[in-house]
């Protein structure tokens, strides 16, 4: 995850949309936001540890480092000069001097609110190899002289868990560089949650998991095939396909209760595929309540009002809203042979292919920002052979973030704007990754059984 | 398990070689290979010896036309082991249904650097399929040994119309559907609409749901009665094989029947 998430919104549709489709000799933009008031100082340790995580330090601190000064949330003091002295965890630091000569200084919180420093907040922790997993303990705590007590002075102070080595280092300081940066408006991607279809129980469940790869929960166990899961943005519901009686039918879940919601399915060989109106109060999907090939329907959360939206004799699946905007769905249609990716109007008219009709592209995946659309296409491979790309709708432009990695599927946008879960098949077996938006950084999350459909969404169960 | 050695049985009926393959032929960057799933897993060290073929059977040796054949073999020392007539490389010691419409010849092919190359042959014999089974002794017979007896239709990549070699499969499931239904009144008939791994597998639902409705659609023309039979789709969610060949993906790409729910 090496895009920088303190720039994340902006930043990131301003490096797709002009730099990126012809970005690979090219500096990328930078942008400075000046004049927007008092910036906070902030001053961030180097992070220490001992034995197998020591190595690693070093590239922890400097990732950090450059995640917070790569940011204009703000202003990170040089590490000159600080003192020599400085706390690693939360016992070390010592309750503010009265009065006298000033000693141990460093481990005091005014000790960094004074001049040269002159921060407002200060960042400390340390790393540690517990049988093999790096865990670092990263702190933050405001250096007012104001702060009644040093447990009130805490913003925050927690572990971060990961692998230990590059990749799984290098995500733990972007996460705790983001929880930094959150405390300052930067969008940060902790609480966010990936759901998933895990086959891991021998049956294909509905799962989810943190972000990182942590806290992998079975949501659904029906023993059939459950899958196609999607998340209404209010983050209540949760809608899936699931063969639960013999044949592909819509399956709405509380995800406050984990219990199942009142749904419709129309009489059809299928109902499937649904994804939710931005206000989460209608649906939208594919059926063949028509009697011929499945087409896409809108109706009610429950299933009730029934409208049809599209109108050919061919294979219509996939329908996913614009999530700014929700005035247009992307789809997935082989009106002109092989799949390919359209979108159209809310109500069903203005009708365009997105995909240019070259192999097969399936998969679209609105970003938050409505403007990008993620999608899987073969491009100049064999049927199956699918890779990631990214297109900015309104210039066409189109960037491939996967190739020479297996078959790569499912696309799905971080809250953030900044990062993409994508299900890759590199084996037998095929797992969940995430990405930045421009591809660097790809991590695997899953290694139980084969793992894909992932969808990356605002804290759910 | 029988291993008898086969001869070339009456070389009749043949026409249609078992040239399945419809997809394009993959040519550059495989997804990667799938291990077989149904061998043994002992470990195989690097050949020492010769290679050599334990055995290389085909059961039944005698099937009627697009009925299962199963192949089965055990090689050693061999670093790549193929049969031909579009089953391809495949582990050393495996096997795998085949679907042959006429008499064939299978010849599997061990190689390795221990020794010269080593060739075995089985060969399965297509009778003509008999008259359609008149219903007479049907009524001793369970419905799932009938519903058996239904044979799989196949598809093109991405088609949904029954393929005019699959005439002769049609007519006899019209003829056994209807001796089912004659002889079980109550019974309905499920119409499974399948594909190959390629497709999405969001479009593979509706691929496959139109593979079943053609089918359903081709059996009602034929004088089935239709609201016997349902249909569903399984998209790529119930592979029968799952290797990264185009035989492979063939006979995923089918509508086969189960009894209704």
């Amino acid at each position: 995850m090496k895009l920088r998430q303190s720039l994340s919104l902006v930043l990131t549709a301003v490096t797709l949309a002009l730099g990126a489709p012809f970005a690979s000799g090219q500096q990328q933009p930078t942008i400075r936001i000046e004049g927007s008031g008092q910036v906070s100082n902030i001053a961030v340790t180097d992070f220490r540890a001992s034995g197998a995580a020591q190595p690693f330090m070093a590239s922890f601190n400097a990732t950090v480092l450059a995640d917070l000064q790569g940011s204009p949330l703000v202003k990170v003091i040089p590490k000159t000069l600080y003192p020599l002295q400085f706390p690693q965890t939360a016992t070390d630091l010592l309750p503010a001097q009265a009065s006298g000569p000033r000693t141990q200084v460093g481990l005091h919180l005014t000790d960094w609110n004074l001049p040269p420093i002159n921060a407002n907040y200060l960042g400390f922790g340390y790393g540690v190899d517990q049988n093999g997993q790096f865990i670092v303990f990263g702190y933050f705590y405001n250096t007012s002289p104001g702060m009644p007590s040093i447990q009130q002075a805490q913003v925050f102070g927690k572990p971060y868990t990961a692998t230990l080595d590059e990749a799984g280092v290098t995500r733990v300081a972007h996460q705790y560089a983001a929880d930094i940066l959150a405390q300052f408006g930067g969008k940060s991607l902790v609480g966010t949650r990936i759901v998933f279809v895990s086959d891991r129980t021998g049956n294909k469940e509905i799962w989810s998991m943190n972000y990182d790869g942590t806290d992998q929960r079975q949501l659904t166990h029906y023993n059939t095939i459950s899958t196609f899961p999607s998340v209404s943005p209010d983050g209540k519901k949760l809608a899936f396909t699931s063969w639960l009686r013999g044949r592909p039918e819509i399956v709405l879940f509380s995800l406050d209760t984990l219990r199942r919601l009142p749904f419709y399915n129309q009489q059809a060989s299928m109902n499937a595929f649904v994804d939710f109106t931005p206000d989460s109060k209608r649906v939208i999907f594919s059926s063949t309540a028509n009697g011929g090939a499945a087409q896409l329907f809108t109706a009610n959360v429950d299933g009730s009002d029934l409208h049809r939206l599209s109108s050919s004799n061919t294979i219509e699946v996939e329908p996913k809203i614009n999530p700014k905007t929700g005035a247009e769905i992307a789809f997935v249609s082989g009106r002109t042979g092989l799949p390919q990716v359209y979108r159209m109007s809310i109500e069903g008219a203005d009708l365009q292919r997105l995909s240019n009709g070259e192999g097969e592209a399936t998969n679209p995946a609105w970003a938050p920002d409505g403007l990008h659309l993620a999608f899987a296409w073969t491009k100049g491979f064999e049927p199956g052979n699918y890779n990631i790309f990214v297109m900015d709708v309104p210039t066409r432009n189109i960037v491939q973030l996967t190739s020479n990695e297996g078959r790569n599927e499912n696309p799905s946008w971080a809250p953030d704007n900044a990062h993409i879960a994508y299900a890759s098949k590199r084996g037998a077996k095929s797992q969940i990754w995430v990405m930045g938006a421009d591809g660097r950084g790809k991590q695997q999350l899953t290694n139980q059984g084969s793992n894909e459909k992932p969808v990356w969404v605002q804290a759910v169960q | 398990m029988t291993k008898r050695t086969l001869s070339i049985g009456l070389a009749a009926a043949a026409i249609f070689a078992l040239t399945i393959g419809c997809g394009p032929k993959k040519t550059k960057t495989p997804p990667p290979q799938t291990p077989m799933t149904n061998t043994a897993p002992p470990s195989q060290p690097p050949p020492e010896g010769a290679p050599a073929i334990a055995f290389f059977t085909a059961e039944p040796t005698t099937i009627e036309k697009s009925q299962p054949s199963q192949l089965r073999w055990s090689v050693t020392n061999a670093t790549n082991v193929q049969i031909d007539h579009g089953v391809g490389e495949v582990s050393p010691n495996g096997r795998r249904a085949v679907y042959p419409t006429a008499t064939t010849t299978y010849t599997l092919t061990a190689s390795g650097p221990g020794g010269p190359t080593q060739i075995a042959s089985a060969t399965v014999t297509v009778a003509t399929p008999p008259p359609p089974p008149g219903p007479p002794p049907t009524s001793t017979r369970t419905v799932s040994e009938l519903v058996a007896q239904l044979q799989d239709l196949h598809f093109d990549y991405d088609k949904s119309d029954v393929r005019p070699e699959d005439q002769a499969v049609l007519t006899a499931d019209v003829a056994a559907l209807k001796t089912i239904f004659a002889n079980f009144p109550n019974v309905t008939i499920t119409v499974e609409g399948h594909c190959d791994e390629r497709g999405s597998a969001e479009y593979n639902i509706g691929l496959g749901d139109r593979r079943a409705s053609a089918t359903k659609d081709a059996l009602v023309a034929l004088g089935v009665s239709g609201d016997k039979l349902k249909t569903v789709s399984f998209g790529k969610e119930r592979p029968i094989c799952t290797d990264a060949t185009e035989s492979c993906y063939q006979q995923n790409r089918r509508a086969h029947f189960s009894a209704g729910q």
